[in-house]
């Protein structure tokens, strides 16, 4: 999984229909640190996340598995939000 | 398989139902000669595994095998730790 920034939102009405009612939401992958790294994605939000937050993505056919979205066209979904990350030095 | 070093854990309160229980873990993927190859990832561990420990993970929808019938939203899980590990040539 990665660890991502919700950095804005995606508003689309003409889309497949077993995304109808699916927030999505524009995340930046980050590392521990909380650097940005890699590209912009759009993930489906199933945890109420909002812009600013730290979550936790799952991607490619895993993504299904997430709640609600079985059979759904998706390969990103938020699953998490993030409260805390422990890296310790070394 | 990939083997990596667990270098942190993640703590999140408000997920997918599916994920209750697990722990989460921050994984840094090991090149031959154990050095840092590539991103950091986060991986649902399912050995008990511990910060500072090598393990080798499965990337994508094998991952969340573990914890069938279950159907966890994973794409990288932790199954199983390191004891030690040799590539010939290689220090």
């Amino acid at each position: 999984m990665l660890l991502a920034r919700v950095v804005g939102t995606v508003v689309a009405t003409r889309k497949d229909p077993r995304l109808e009612s699916s927030k999505l939401l524009v995340a930046r992958p980050m590392d521990p640190s909380g650097s940005p790294e890699g590209h912009y994605l759009v993930a489906v939000d199933t945890v109420d996340a909002g812009v600013g937050e730290t979550v936790l993505i799952v991607s490619g056919s895993s993504a299904r598995m997430a709640s609600g979205m079985k059979d759904c066209p998706v390969d990103a979904v938020i699953v998490g939000i993030i409260d805390a990350i422990d890296v310790p030095a070394g | 398989m990939q083997v990596a070093r667990v270098v942190g854990d993640v703590v999140s309160t408000h997920k997918d139902p599916a994920l209750a229980g697990l722990k989460l873990l921050i994984l840094q993927p090991l090149g031959p000669e154990r050095q840092p190859v590539g991103r950091t990832l986060v991986a649902a561990d399912a050995v008990g595994a511990g910060v500072g420990e090598v393990v080798f993970f499965v990337r994508g929808r094998e991952a969340s095998f573990p914890w069938l019938p279950a159907e966890v939203p994973v794409d990288a899980g932790i199954v199983g730790i390191v004891d030690h590990w040799d590539i010939a040539g290689t220090p």
